[in-house]
């Protein structure tokens, strides 16, 4: 038994020896109050639970590769703090009388990551690439709209539509891409979806696979050199793990859950290293009825379904205070939003009231029945969606109390779309959408949409829509659009098709060091380029990260 | 022997290939397609647009189509480009990241044979003492508790409260800055909390094996004699004892190794080490159907192979299986 004599402390002083230093972090924390002066350097560290996949965007749909090509990458135009739409390679544009041709300008002596010229040139072959048959993007349905794309000169590009369309202007938003690196080469074997060259503010750097994918920023880019160094995406696959290097201040930047946000996050130390923002999420949550469902038909018990609900019990229960009531497919701080819309207070009685009506009576043990059948449903949630499932709980409750029997059923996400949503075999889902910054809803809620894999899977017909969102779709004054987007919006807060639940808050943690954070409508990460650390906050050396 | 190990060889071949098919058939059952996750219930994707990245794939050929397209691939050991959309070969996905899936577990194992081994022989020289109920609580233990569980405990005691260890990952941030001496010592301290949790729950396995079996050698006869030779116990056990009882203990190293592999898949998510069990979750999420088979061939095929290795090393060390 001579080995377990020396190797048992040989191994006990090794792993001392691994735990004595602390590699010194510096525990001073008092000074990041301090604002201090712009400075350039540093590097911001944010955490991802999946890796990217493709850094050409027009290739890839997962938020992970987009974020990072944001960075990379400019499209022409963009939205600002207030989600007004401004140029980015675009230094202006001309919509025609017609309204059906956009001309844009472009900035003159904006260069590629390699040192190339960017020209309208290559906003065409970006143009051909993304409806090109051949390339597998998910994202060629507003650009296959455009009759006519024309280079007029070296910075000027032409597009023409058969139609005025509404979202036009916005769906050139997306990331430009180098022609003079693509062209003519088979996209899907490009090296470029490693090693992505843009136009923007971040150079890419490194990817080292499965752990971090490196920015460095662009000293020439046209809006000004960002003042922070670096950027790092960590992939850190348990989000359990990313709040353990949160609170350890390895990563800097995180989302936060509601429960992480007012109890985990909310103590001293915390918060001497921390700022917390919250803005309110481009998303809601629904309660959706399969409308093809005898039950559902009426609109009455529709409405009295969302009298039914107490929306503030969900926001204050398990959103713990962090969102707002939904009253229809936008949120307020849109311009698109119109609040005077038919409201349903939380109200048994009122919704009692309207189920009469409709029809239903309630027995002797208080279940509602109609023509002797009990008024009962499952909905169907996510797996892994705790606030969903919790709400559908709580409305569980809410509607046993008037004696309607609702059934709660956990799906995975997979097989919830595609054995019941794509096979309309549900009764109602209890599921999310995110709020498009351009009010377009056609594919939402026109009843032409109602094919398998398409959107308006609960059959919500209504002629008034179908017109609405036709003219919405095709109106460039936003004046005018809105008048459409106002009445959209009273209607579906009469049909309700769905019981909207809530907005959320974007609840996010970033470290102190960082500066000129403002959340706006659009979010914190607008004007990332203008973020600093003051030269005695900064914690990163120039070369920090950089394995090579 | 040599026909022995030819046979034991051909009869890998029927196995790989069962394993491939049920394999195949069990992910082409779970509902949901590559790129499909993402792109399910967004507006911005439309339905051409689906259909078009579905048959960029072949996933609009019938299930046998695919398999069979697959198969003869990979008898010619190419393991076909990954349906994530970065497109790479997944050759080269499985190669960046298995060094450090072989390093971690072969550290583990070490790990394991060092403490497991010691505790075994303990436990079954001092029978019933309270040490060795101590012991066999303990490695229990570290068997039930889930490892996630454990994981996440450690990484909060010691990298959140203590900051004496890295919560993740395998490298600092200013790795490239350091010497070599600083570079080891940084690695070695991101490795210590998974290394030691991944052994931990195989602790229990090894020692009770190794209790027991040395419980039964000490039974035998020679053993009495041994004693009555006057002999020191030190000798009895390490010279006469121990040679015999650990013959069993070999053949755990090869069963050992799915284990290993399956236990490589919690860990690498829960640390974030960019290995190939993280590979294989990330994978499995997006429906990376390529990428999951060759994961699994490779797997398949370490464990055949370590199956193998411990039947032949059992041979090797045991005159009477050779015989037989």
């Amino acid at each position: 038994m001579v080995n377990k004599k020396t190797l048992i402390p040989l191994c006990f002083i090794l792993l001392c020896l691994c735990l004595l230093p602390s590699c010194g972090r510096k525990k001073d924390t008092a000074r990041y109050d301090d604002p201090g002066k712009p400075a350039w350097g540093d590097m911001i560290i944010t955490g991802s639970i999946a890796e990217p996949s493709n850094l050409i965007p027009i290739l890839s749909s997962d938020s992970a590769s987009h974020e990072v090509a944001s960075y990379v990458y400019n499209g022409l135009v963009k939205y600002d703090k207030d989600l007004n739409i401004v140029g980015d390679l675009a230094e202006s544009w001309e919509v025609s009388k017609d309204n059906l041709s956009i001309t844009f300008r472009l900035r003159k002596g904006v260069r590629w990551h390699d040192g190339k010229p960017f020209s309208a040139h290559d906003v065409m072959y970006t143009y051909r690439v993304t409806v090109d048959p051949k390339t597998p993007t998910a994202y060629s349905g507003d650009f296959k709209l455009v009759r006519k794309a024309e280079v007029l000169d070296d910075h000027t590009f032409r597009v023409t539509y058969d139609r005025p369309f509404a979202p036009a202007l916005i769906s050139w938003s997306v990331a430009m891409l180098p022609k003079h690196l693509l062209e003519g080469k088979d996209i899907t074997a490009s090296p470029l979806k490693r090693k992505p060259v843009g136009t923007g503010p971040f150079i890419f750097t490194e990817w080292v696979p499965g752990d971090r994918v490196i920015l460095t920023a662009n000293p020439d880019y046209f809006e000004g050199r960002p003042y922070i160094g670096r950027y790092m995406m960590k992939i850190i696959p348990d989000t359990a793990t990313m709040f353990l290097e949160l609170k350890n201040s390895s990563i800097d930047l995180m989302g936060l859950t509601p429960l992480q946000y007012v109890k985990q996050t909310d103590y001293p130390a915390f918060r001497r290293e921390f700022n917390r923002f919250k803005y309110l999420a481009f998303a809601y949550t629904y309660l959706g009825y399969n409308l093809r469902n005898g039950l559902f038909k009426d609109k009455r018990v529709r409405q009295a379904l969302a009298h039914a609900i107490d929306k503030r019990e969900i926001i204050d229960g398990i959103l713990l205070g962090q969102g707002i009531e939904a009253t229809g497919p936008f949120k307020p701080d849109m311009w698109a939003y119109n609040g005077n819309v038919k409201r349903y207070d939380y109200s048994p009685e009122k919704a009692l009231a309207l189920l009469r009506e409709a029809g239903f009576e309630r027995d002797a043990d208080g279940t509602l029945r109609k023509d002797g059948r009990p008024f009962e449903f499952t909905i169907l949630v996510n797996q892994g969606n705790v606030v969903r499932i919790q709400s559908a709980e709580l409305i569980q409750r809410r509607l046993s109390a008037i004696g309607i029997t609702m059934k709660i059923r956990v799906l995975e996400w997979a097989t919830l779309v595609n054995d019941f949503i794509d096979k309309r075999s549900f009764e109602a889902v209890l599921l999310g959408w995110t709020v498009p910054n351009d009010p377009d809803l056609f594919d939402i809620w026109h009843s032409s949409k109602q094919g398998v894999k398409e959107l308006n899977f609960i059959g919500f017909e209504n002629r008034e829509v179908d017109e609405l969102l036709v003219r919405a779709r095709h109106t460039l004054d936003r004046g005018e659009r809105k008048k459409y987007l106002d009445r959209l919006q009273e209607v579906l807060a009469e049909e309700q098709p769905y019981t909207f639940l809530f907005v959320p808050y974007s609840t996010v943690a970033l470290h102190k060091r960082f500066k000129a954070v403002e959340p706006a409508p659009a979010g914190i990460m607008y004007n990332f380029i203008k973020w600093y650390v003051p030269e005695n906050q900064m914690r990163y050396g120039s070369n920090a990260a950089v394995s090579r | 022997m040599l026909r022995y190990l030819v046979k034991r060889l051909f009869f890998m071949i029927p196995m790989v290939f069962g394993i491939t098919l049920i394999s195949f058939a069990v992910i082409h059952l779970v509902p949901g397609e590559p790129g499909a996750l993402e792109a399910e219930m967004n507006p911005k994707i439309t339905k051409e647009a689906r259909e078009r990245i579905r048959s960029f794939y072949g996933l609009d050929k019938p299930l046998y189509v695919q398999y069979w397209s697959w198969l003869t691939r990979i008898v010619r050991f190419d393991f076909g480009t990954s349906f994530a959309t970065d497109r790479r070969p997944v050759i080269d996905k499985i190669k960046e990241r298995l060094p450090i899936t072989i390093l971690i577990n072969l550290i583990s194992m070490g790990l394991i044979f060092i403490f497991g081994i010691p505790i075994g022989i303990y436990c079954a020289r001092y029978k019933d003492t309270f040490l060795d109920r101590f012991l066999t609580s303990f490695v229990f233990a570290g068997y039930a508790a889930p490892t996630f569980w454990v994981a996440l405990l450690a990484m909060i005691f010691f990298g959140v409260y203590l900051e004496v260890l890295p919560v993740s990952g395998i490298k600092s941030y200013d790795f490239r800055e350091m010497n070599i001496l600083e570079k080891v010592f940084d690695v070695t301290r991101h490795l210590v909390l998974p290394v030691c949790i991944s052994a931990v729950g195989s602790l229990a396995g090894i020692s009770r094996y190794m209790k027991s079996s040395l419980l039964e050698v000490l039974r035998q006869e020679y053993i009495t004699t041994a004693y009555a030779k006057g002999l020191p116990e030190s000798v009895v056990i390490r010279k006469h004892a121990l040679r015999n009882a650990l013959l069993p203990v070999i053949t755990i190293l090869g069963l050992s190794i799915p284990g290993l592999i399956g236990g490589s898949v919690i860990f690498e998510s829960i640390f974030s080490i960019p290995g190939m069990g993280q590979l294989f979750y990330f994978s499995v999420m997006a429906r990376d159907y390529p990428t999951i088979m060759g994961i699994l061939v490779i797997g398949a095929f370490l464990t055949l192979v370590g199956n193998l290795v411990a039947d032949i090393s059992y041979a090797v060390a045991d005159p009477r299986i050779r015989i037989g």
